[in-house]
């Protein structure tokens, strides 16, 4: 009697267990909220589906013939009566074009030791799959068939700042744009990093210091 | 007078002492085991519109998590990359893989992929990706080695005891700012010992452990 209690108990066991599997386990099918509570509320959310907009997509684009006022989190600054956007109406740091139409020849932002370092973050995030870690166009993409600019030929050295930070914003051939994942200072800062790597390129002999030539043994 | 019962029962009481401790032992653990995140939500793996492999990305190609995922350093919200990031590769590689059918598809119709999202966070907890990636939080804590998986699953259970595990000991699990994104990060032992305390300290990382810290 006893002993067939006891056999009933480790079969339910291996049952549950055999039914239910492991934690951890792979599947395909969608966790089950045993306590839902106010787990799934009817709001959107970031890139989320909503049925009211024909291609349920949750996320609007801006309002054409609109531009934003800034990111500030701050409505009461935003929608305050002076608030002016500096950034926003600074010309040439949003389009690479100086008053006059032309390509800008100098940087629209403090050129510091932070700001290249920021863009070689970034580019190493961005534009080293294709372009190589180096900027020699030379990259795993390229070998799979995707050509990649040389950064380092002379007529990019040649080319305005202004060109480069447009190619950056709005892709050239078959490159995209990266508009979309830098922001304006972002991508000065990353043309900025490609003229590090240009000029680094070009290093001789008499632009090691000579405290350094010793460290790197030559 | 003769006996009611037979000398066996005096074993009885012990015996139903027995089957409901049994009982009851089985049941706490099979709630403890099958009704925590653990097992209801880690290990789901659902089948994705398009059939897109993360270790080929980042183990091949050498793809940085933020090449996709572009502002998991600015936003609340990790994002699912648009299809022109795709296209950024695919117009020319691969291009006529039936893999990457859905893709064109959205490339040309602008409607987007749907993909299927994994780690569904409670809509009243308010999970904040870049304050943690920025602080010295790496992806594989919350999301596993994603770098190393074909194709997703829910690594980690993500229930309150796991953020609490984390919110309590920071200096366990943080790591320095520019290793966040390197899953393949090891701590060294010099890190261990002085480096993350003084990293907690430093960058003033003060983990709520309030309720309003992450719920409202």
């Amino acid at each position: 009697m006893i002993r067939t209690i006891l056999i009933v108990y480790v079969l339910i066991i291996i049952a549950t267990v055999s039914i239910l599997g492991f934690r951890g386990d792979k599947t395909r099918k969608e966790p089950l909220y045993l306590f839902p509570d106010m787990d799934r509320q009817s709001k959107f959310h970031p890139q989320g589906e909503n049925p009211f907009y024909d291609n349920k997509m949750d996320d609007r684009l801006p309002v054409i013939n609109t531009i934003p006022r800034g990111n500030e989190l701050e409505l009461a600054v935003v929608f305050s009566e002076d608030y002016s956007a500096e950034d926003l109406l600074n010309v040439e740091l949003q389009t690479g074009r100086d008053a006059a139409g032309e390509w800008a020849t100098d940087f629209p932002i403090d050129v510091t030791r932070d700001v290249i370092e920021m863009g070689k973050v970034k580019y190493d995030i961005f534009c080293a799959v294709c372009h190589g870690l180096a900027g020699n166009g030379q990259s795993v993409v390229t070998s799979k068939g995707l050509p990649a600019a040389n950064l380092l030929l002379q007529n990019f050295i040649d080319q305005p700042h202004g060109e480069i930070y447009n190619t950056i914003a709005y892709g050239k051939n078959l490159m995209g744009a990266y508009g979309d994942k830098l922001s304006p200072e972002e991508r000065w800062a990353v043309v900025l990093y490609v003229r590090a790597l240009q000029r680094a390129n070009q290093g001789t002999m008499e632009d090691v210091p000579d405290g350094m030539k010793r460290e790197l043994g030559i | 007078m003769s006996n009611i019962f037979p000398k066996v029962a005096n074993k009885v009481p012990g015996w139903i002492m027995l089957g409901i401790s049994l009982k009851v032992l089985a049941i706490v653990a099979a709630i403890y085991y099958y009704m925590t995140p653990s097992y209801t939500r880690a290990g789901y793996q659902p089948v994705q519109p398009v059939p897109f492999d993360h270790s080929l990305h980042v183990g091949q190609v050498g793809l940085d998590c933020r090449y996709c995922h572009s502002f998991v350093d600015r936003s609340e919200h990790s994002n699912v990359p648009s299809t022109n990031t795709c296209m950024n590769c695919h117009e020319v590689i691969q291009k006529d893989s039936p893999k990457l059918a859905p893709v064109w598809e959205s490339h040309r119709s602008g409607e987007p992929i749907e993909w299927v999202k994994i780690h569904k966070t409670p809509d009243y907890v308010y999970f904040n990706h870049s304050v943690h990636v920025n602080r010295g939080i790496s992806c594989v804590h919350c999301h596993g080695n994603v770098d190393e998986m074909e194709v997703v699953w829910h690594d980690k259970s993500l229930s309150m005891a796991f953020c609490l595990e984390c919110h309590r000991n920071p200096e366990q699990f943080i790591r320095p700012v520019e290793d966040v994104y390197d899953l393949k990060w090891e701590p060294t032992q010099e890190w261990l010992e002085t480096g993350a305390a003084e990293f907690v300290h430093n960058y003033k990382v003060l983990p709520p452990e309030s309720c309003s810290g992450c719920h409202r």
